[in-house]
């Protein structure tokens, strides 16, 4: 994962339990599967001007729960879609934790963080050795859990798995 | 140390002892999936497996925007269709029989102490079956269906203690509202929850399926109501004799570890109404009485059965929806339309001026079905109140139990039904 180990870019900052619903509408979650579709409408109920601004390797940072409602994926794959470097939260809604996971977008937890960064500051984040630093200093938080870092190292559940199975790579 | 149930589930799929926050390798019994099994097909295409490896473990029901609202929602329910053939996969049901939650176990597939998983986020609702079932992405989905196999990670048990008596017109729905609102929506985060007490003895299967089926509103993984014999007489006449001879009853152990008790006494509180934005943003039905509405919706797999409907005909049976506001009935599946075919309840709604929709997830979900105009305001039955969930972000949603959305189609106002 070294390539993907240092995380750095601008915070866009929202608050407490951010649902799915406001990341990725309903309504398209049967209709757009296109990346760059899907990008298109990232945060749109909630943020209209974030996927025509959002730059790469910028990071979100939440409060808590963020990810709450809906199981839907895409809620975790329009942020990676726009090259979201991680996102950052008091707590996760587990499912969307999953699904972030599973898209290889990496989750932080990290309780308070919010109150900690302000919006439009630049946040640095190193995977590896599992700290975040902005202006008011650095913090630690702990690995994900062994069980699970495979995946996110791999770039995604689809390419783990195929790993796992003893397919090659996908082109 | 005893056990929870969420860990003699876990456990048992497995063949292993666990405990909470050891992560496993799950083989669920069944991995259901909706509308979304396209997506998924899609990426399972992409994992390099050609076969399904346990199509018989595939729960597959066509509810979240049927019948199609335009080519693209045709083409989805098509690409599932050519999936379903192509993989031998029995267990599809098409765009008529109802909302998964409902249908799953009506049709068999829920069995006491299995573990299911679904990519829909209220999959827990089964827990009111005695199962361990929780809600899923859709990449694991696939993964599941490819490998057979998922990673889970075995939750902390909060104990819910319902006690007290509820009074005129509370439901399971407003203990629901209330345990989130008061202890917020992430109150129950990554946990098991265990609703237990005397109330919860005395409720219906429908209305346990009510508070397992809000448990996900909680932040929580599942939510379980002790399984006895009211389990057994719904559950048993539906499963082939082979199926029910898997089931098994299981229960935390009285020294078993949990991580919170919450205690709930019920007596004295009244009708609960969660406000726009969000499911935690609750307050009594009085402190918001008055406020109009132009729809109403009584439906959905939080509140779409018999039981929900006679509470609402009990108010508008002989009356009329007020003049301006619109209400739609949702059946949540095919056999509980059915039945109100034949119980005549169909025709009370309709000579009440109801609209009444079929089977499926309709406006729940925002795609089609009961969209909100900029400014209008819905009362409904379903769980979630987020902006645009709807399909319309300028649209506010409040939530309520059937009898508190029955007074206020009645009335065209958020009305307590104590008031009436």
């Amino acid at each position: 994962m070294s390539e993907r180990e240092i995380v750095r870019g601008k915070a866009w900052k929202y608050g407490d339990d951010i649902n799915t619903d406001v990341i990725f509408p309903g309504k398209y979650t049967y209709t757009i599967t296109d990346p760059a579709e899907m990008a298109a409408h990232a945060m749109e109920d909630l943020d209209p001007g974030f996927a025509k601004n959002v730059q790469p390797g910028d990071v979100i940072v939440a409060g808590k729960n963020f990810g709450c409602g809906s199981s839907r994926e895409q809620a975790a794959f329009c942020l990676t879609a726009n090259k979201v470097g991680a996102v950052v939260a008091s707590s996760f809604s587990r499912i969307f934790f999953r699904n972030a996971i599973n898209a290889g977008l990496p989750t932080i937890e990290l309780p308070g963080i919010a109150e900690r960064i302000e919006a439009h500051e630049t946040v640095t984040i190193d995977l590896g050795k599992g700290t975040l630093t902005c202006k008011a200093g650095e913090f630690s938080f702990p690995p994900l859990p062994p069980e699970v870092i495979g995946i996110v190292e791999a770039g995604g559940l689809v390419a783990y798995t195929r790993q796992r199975l003893g397919c090659a790579d996908e082109s | 140390m005893g056990k929870t149930f969420s860990e003699k589930v876990m456990g048992r799929n497995i063949g292993s002892d666990v405990v909470a926050g050891q992560i496993i390798q799950a083989q669920p019994a069944i991995c259901m999936s909706h509308d979304n099994s396209a997506a998924i097909s899609g990426t399972f295409r992409k994992l390099g497996v050609r076969e399904v490896k346990h199509p018989e473990r595939l729960a597959i029901v066509l509810d979240h925007c049927v019948p199609a609202a335009g080519p693209k929602y045709a083409q989805n329910h098509k690409t599932i269709r050519d999936f379903v053939a192509e993989q031998g996969i029995l267990g599809f049901h098409d765009l008529n029989i109802g909302i998964c939650h409902q249908v799953l176990p009506e049709q068999g597939y829920v069995i006491p102490g299995s573990l299911i998983v679904g990519s829909d986020s209220h999959t827990c609702t089964y827990g009111a079956f005695g199962a361990f079932s929780t809600g899923i992405g859709r990449s694991e989905a696939a993964v599941t269906w490819a490998t057979g196999e998922i990673w889970l990670k075995v939750p902390e048990t909060i104990r819910i203690e319902v006690t007290g008596e509820l009074g005129a017109w509370v439901t399971a729905k407003d203990i629901a509202l209330k345990l989130i609102g008061d202890n917020g929506a992430d109150g129950g985060l990554y946990k098991a929850l265990e609703f237990v007490g005397p109330i919860v003895d005395a409720m219906t299967i429908p209305s346990r399926m009510v508070l397992c089926n809000l448990a996900v509103e909680f932040g929580a993984k599942n939510g379980y109501t002790p399984a006895d014999d009211k389990v057994e007489a719904w559950l048993k006449p539906r499963l082939s004799p082979e199926r029910w001879e898997q089931a098994e009853f299981l229960a935390s152990d009285p020294d078993a570890a949990y991580c919170e008790t919450i205690t709930m006494e019920v007596t004295g509180i009244g009708p609960q109404v969660a406000c726009p934005h969000t499911v935690d943003n609750v307050s009594p039905v009085e402190e918001v009485a008055g406020r109009s509405v132009q729809q109403v919706f009584i439906g959905t797999c939080t509140n779409g059965r018999i039981e929900d409907f006679e509470l609402a005909l009990k108010i508008l049976k002989g009356n009329q929806v007020a003049k301006g506001t619109r209400l739609l009935i949702g059946p949540a599946s095919a056999e509980i339309y059915r039945e109100m075919a034949s119980n005549g309840m169909l025709i009370a709604f309709i000579d009440a001026g109801a609209l009444i929709i079929n089977p499926g997830c309709g406006p729940c979900l925002g795609a089609h079905e009961g969209v909100l105009a900029d400014g209008e305001i819905c009362l409904s039955t379903m769980n979630r109140n987020f902006k645009g969930r709807m399909g319309n972000p300028k649209g506010e949603i409040y939530l309520a139990s059937p009898a508190v959305a029955a007074a206020t189609a009645l009335r065209g106002v958020i009305t307590d039904p104590r008031a009436l």
